[in-house]
């Protein structure tokens, strides 16, 4: 019992750590890429290419001042940004980081915890992440932030139904709702092979889950001041930035884990391999952001509803029709 | 005149997303900014690197001094008197054995339009402007820049912290 524990509480603690040491660094590699895209260095002061920089931002988010506005409602302006970094953390503990491995003769098995309905509750959760958007902006009392939070809503409602869609073909081909499973599924063939319609629509969708550019209406700069966290200083701006990157971080391992197979790969461990991918999409999210301009707020609605919706069921049928042809 | 009114509007209103012609577009633009990527960044990391300035270009004034290590301006005043600007204003001293030089020598450095006259001018060549162009102060005062800062005036050459 007690090895039970300790096992699993230093397991919690090394996927946090590791988890939160990564959120950190990719807004480093973020201003990095953003910067060499536009023939920039980036940071290059606070350290060694600017490598002590997440540390310097965070030292200043604490000691910055705290505002709550007077027209704030203030147990929900508090409560927002808690919920939205803790709907982004408790997506980690289903995140397969490999294959299990044996350290001083037991086996360890590299996830937290191996949920049968593991992607149910990874769309479950997630959905959690924009009802801190949505309070946030509506409990500062400010028009920007309402309107930010609003725009955070109904994309991410629209959007979620896409996702969903695209993950049923995955499903479907491997059988299981486990994400473990899933994985080992994708042994012989991965699931952008198998699925590539559904991994476009995933990514797509995943990409306005995130409020990333193209579809970072909650917060558009331009148009709304910053969005949703306009009134937000100090901590709690930065815990609406870390559940962003850590919500990009877990994006990421979920498009490694359904469609480029997980920790499967030749010659490197398992969680290499899982990196490197995760990595990949991580570096794809900040390519694409530097690439394409912000769409307009109806086109992504029409994008979601129009385009995407249909897709998604396109491709369930599809996947139906090629696994009655060839394995009924 | 436009021809097809239908048509036109359709153009306007931009429709690349309902005529499906944006995604060629979009990748090419992808491969762009990941061609910016691996190239060089043209960012000059400023104290630890420095722009190139001109042969000509014209900084901060220098008071040229002689082998003795004296002031070879005379306090003649032709720099003053051609200044555009009036930034320049000379106290002569003259000795009882004739030599003349400057008791002071001050340049106002917000004033100068850096014209070069002064360098000209000069018939003893003891003006000079350097190519040193990051001096930075707190208050004006600070910028009228007597002898001493104007002997040297390489020492304000910024070099980082």
């Amino acid at each position: 019992m007690i090895e039970f524990v300790t096992i699993l509480l230093v397991k919690t603690l090394v996927v946090f750590g590791v988890s939160m040491l990564i959120v950190a660094y990719s807004t480093w590699f973020e201003r990095k890429v953003l910067g060499h895209v536009q023939l920039r260095h980036g940071p290059m002061r606070v350290g060694f290419h600017g490598l002590l920089q997440p540390i310097a931002d965070g030292i200043k988010g604490f000691f910055k001042e705290e505002l709550v506005p007077e027209n704030a409602d203030k147990p929900v302006f508090i409560l927002a940004p808690i919920i939205s970094i803790a709907a982004a953390l408790s997506l980690l503990v289903v995140i397969p980081f490999g294959d299990s491995v044996t350290i001083m003769g037991k086996e360890i098995t590299l996830y937290l915890a191996d949920l049968d309905i593991g992607i149910l509750y990874v769309l479950g959760i997630s959905t959690i992440g924009s009802y801190g958007c949505m309070l946030g902006g509506w409990s500062s009392g400010n028009k920007y932030g309402v309107l930010g939070g609003l725009r955070a809503s109904a994309q991410m409602i629209s959007y979620e139904l896409p996702m969903a869609l695209a993950v049923i073909g995955v499903v479907m081909v491997s059988g299981t709702l486990s994400l473990v499973g899933i994985v080992n599924a994708q042994a012989g063939l991965w699931n952008i092979v198998a699925q590539p319609l559904a991994f476009v629509i995933f990514i797509i969708c995943g990409l306005a889950e995130l409020n990333r550019t193209p579809f970072d209406m909650p917060e558009a700069e331009a148009e709304l001041a910053c969005g949703y966290n306009v009134e937000y200083s100090s901590m709690k701006f930065a815990l609406f930035f870390m559940a962003e990157y850590a919500h990009m971080f877990v994006f990421a391992a979920m498009v490694t884990t359904l469609f480029l197979g997980g920790w499967h790969g030749p010659f490197l461990p398992g969680v290499v391999w899982f990196f490197i991918k995760t990595f990949a999409m991580i570096f794809f999210c900040i390519w694409e952001r530097s690439t394409f301009p912000r769409c307009r707020y109806d086109q992504v609605m029409k994008l979601g509803w129009k385009v995407l919706l249909p897709a998604g069921f396109l491709n369930i049928f599809l996947t139906g029709l090629w696994m009655l042809v060839f394995s009924g | 005149m436009i021809e097809n009114k239908k048509e036109y509007i359709k153009n306007v209103s931009g429709c690349r997303a309902e005529t499906g012609k944006f995604i060629v577009p979009l990748l090419k633009g992808m491969v762009y900014t990941l061609k910016n990527f691996f190239s060089k960044p043209i960012t000059i990391q400023y104290p630890s690197e420095r722009r190139e300035v001109s042969q000509r270009w014209r900084g901060l004034h220098k008071l040229k001094t002689d082998d003795r290590g004296e002031l070879k301006c005379v306090a003649c005043g032709l720099c003053a008197c051609i200044c555009p600007a009036r930034a320049i204003s000379i106290t002569p001293y003259e000795e009882e054995g004739g030599t003349r030089y400057p008791k002071e020598f001050i340049v106002n450095e917000i004033r100068c339009i850096f014209c070069g006259f002064c360098e000209e001018a000069c018939p003893r060549d003891a003006i000079e402007l350097t190519k040193v162009y990051d001096y930075v102060d707190y208050n004006r005062q600070d910028f009228d820049f007597d002898i001493a800062k104007l002997k040297n005036p390489e020492q304000f050459v910024f070099k980082g912290k």
